[in-house]
């Protein structure tokens, strides 16, 4: 493979394409954007009648939400909720995912019988709809006799977070080098120690990112949330049931947080690849 | 891979390592996947007492019927809402994918990130700017209204278009990244290929591209119609009287009329739909290659 497939020069784009095409994609980028712009613009809008709500009508400049970002006790509650939720779920689905990702991609149907079945059920809980988990979660708590709170909401983001991760490992390791692995068991190594040492080392990248996803899927969760949560409210939830009253301006100051620091993570792990790429 | 415990013992752990490995995962699935979906199908057979909401096995198929003759309207509003928003996100999405995965050249991973932004926002506060945007003084409404492309008393907040557009902005990165990711996977050589056969454009386009990028296609609308499909929170918020979904309906059956066996029927009914389009996909496509696509 050392000649070189000449691939693109054949086809040089004419300028209709080059022109119409990034405009109609800068304008449905714009479109994503747009209400996100809107939320960061008027997280720092001054209200001026005396409930604290956000409205859309831009009544001058303030960081005064900023500052009393934790003045809504039942909100701030929420956030932290939320926040120490996502994290233990992430953790457990992480570790659980990847076990369960490495039992797939390691042995064959023969070796691990079953495996279709795990398969198949993974799927089935990426495309179920969330209304149906949530409602049948509800349903298993209510005839156990759960009381709904914080251990119902974990199990449930566990529940729906595990497949995610799978998946996202699984499709990680298929390229994986086993001769590494191989080279060191002939140099003595332990299965354990290979596995800290060499296997995990390889792989972090795709469980990193399904932890990620793992986290910010029950950070943003709100359907099944709101079947299982009871009375301890996470902070989708909070915000949905805030609807009907009035937001407070807060929401938006917590959620220009969130959106920054996701958007920072995003765009260092795009400076890696970048960087590893090169 | 050297072997020095050749004894039983050391051959049945062996063995057992990737049984060992799912376990947990597998524990944890069954119990809180599978088992509440059986406890689900169990529940719509039950019927209870609306005075003490005590619910005793009756073994009564009638909850089915019962709760479709009541809820069909909203059941076909779902389906025919989260059809319009699905295919509405594959026009809008396959040309900004096709784009990124073709002419993206070095900036892919950003125009990526972009498509992927709505993702940092909660859910919830994405639909409530949305009602902001849209309600009679926002901006949307009052620029529309000053170049007098409306008349003033035209309201979109309450309608069923307002519903359909909040579904389509919600879910379109769903749409987006599947369609991205066959697109990438294309060789281009197939399609200098195509090009030293004398195909033209158009005929490159839909006799290679599009029947490469299908499984995508495929995958994009599973993951966009079937939220889509069991969603509440964007008729809750943007949508009106007239046009209630299913989910709505199964919300306020669990949570406020505590009607668990009515409940129940309801989201089996919903499961079942669901599983039509996931088991032929899983036929046609492979239920492995899901991960893929995400």
């Amino acid at each position: 493979m050392t000649d070189q497939i000449a691939t693109t020069p054949l086809r040089v784009a004419r300028p209709r394409r080059r022109f119409w095409l990034p405009l109609y994609s800068w304008l449905l980028i714009g479109y994503l954007v747009l209400p996100i712009g809107a939320m960061v613009l008027f997280s720092f809008n001054r209200v001026l009648t005396g409930l604290p709500q956000v409205s859309f009508q831009w009544n001058g400049f303030t960081t005064q939400w900023y500052q009393q970002w934790s003045q809504v006790p039942g909100l701030t509650a929420a956030f932290w909720l939320s926040l120490r939720l996502a994290l233990v779920a992430a953790l457990i689905s992480t570790v659980l995912g990847t076990m369960l990702a490495l039992s797939l991609v390691r042995y064959s149907p023969r070796e691990f019988r079953g495996k279709s079945f795990v398969n198949q059920t993974l799927f089935m809980n990426i495309a179920a709809p969330e209304i149906v988990m949530g409602a049948s979660l509800l349903g298993l708590f209510a005839t156990l006799n759960v009381a709904r709170g914080f251990t119902t909401l974990l199990l449930t983001h566990v529940a729906f977070s595990i497949a995610y991760v799978a998946v996202t490992v699984r499709a990680r390791l298929s390229g994986f080098d086993r001769t590494l692995e191989e080279a060191a068991g002939d140099l003595g190594s332990s299965p354990f120690t290979t596995f800290r040492l060499v296997t995990l080392p390889l792989i972090m990248p795709g469980v990193l990112a399904g932890g990620l996803m793992a986290f910010a899927l029950s950070l943003d969760d709100f359907v099944a949330s709101n079947f299982v949560s009871g009375s301890t409210l996470p902070f989708p939830v909070w915000v949905y049931g805030a609807t009907r009253v009035g937001i407070p301006p807060q929401v938006f100051v917590l959620g220009t947080v969130i959106f920054s620091l996701g958007l920072a993570c995003a765009a260092l792990s795009v400076l890696l690849s970048r960087r590893s790429a090169n | 891979m050297s072997d020095s415990g050749t004894s039983g013992v050391t051959r049945l752990r062996r063995r057992a390592v990737p049984y060992l490995l799912a376990l947990p995962a597998a524990v944890w699935l069954v119990g809180l996947f599978l088992v509440p979906l059986l406890v689900m199908l169990v529940k719509s057979l039950e019927t209870c007492s609306p005075m003490t909401g005590a619910c005793t096995m009756s073994w009564h198929w009638g909850e089915f019927g019962s709760q479709l003759s009541m809820f069909h309207k909203q059941m076909l509003t779902s389906l025919k809402f989260a059809g319009i928003a699905t295919a509405i996100d594959l026009l809008l999405a396959f040309p900004i994918a096709y784009w990124i995965a073709f002419y993206g050249g070095r900036r892919k991973n950003f125009f990526l990130l972009m498509l992927l932004v709505p993702f940092f926002v909660s859910f919830v506060i994405r639909t409530v700017i949305w009602e902001f945007l849209l309600s009679n003084d926002g901006i949307v409404l009052t620029t529309l209204r000053n170049v007098h492309v409306v008349s003033t008393d035209f309201h979109i907040l309450g309608t069923s278009t307002a519903v359909i557009a909040g579904l389509a902005y919600n879910f379109l990165p769903f749409t987006a990244l599947p369609i991205y990711v066959a697109l990438e996977r294309i060789d281009r050589r197939l399609l200098d290929a195509s090009q030293d056969l004398y195909a033209s454009r158009i005929t490159t386009f839909t006799r290679v591209i599009l029947p490469l990028c299908i499984p995508g296609i495929f995958a994009a609308f599973l993951l966009t119609f079937i939220p889509a499909f069991g969603d509440y929170v964007n008729q809750q918020v943007l949508g009106g009287i007239g046009n209630t979904m299913i989910g709505t309906v199964i919300q306020n059956t669990f949570l406020i009329n505590l009607d668990y066996a009515g409940g129940s029927a309801l989201s089996a009914i919903l499961m079942v739909i669901s599983l039509v389009g996931i088991l032929v996909y899983g036929r046609l496509i492979g239920s492995a290659t899901i991960g893929e696509f995400l």
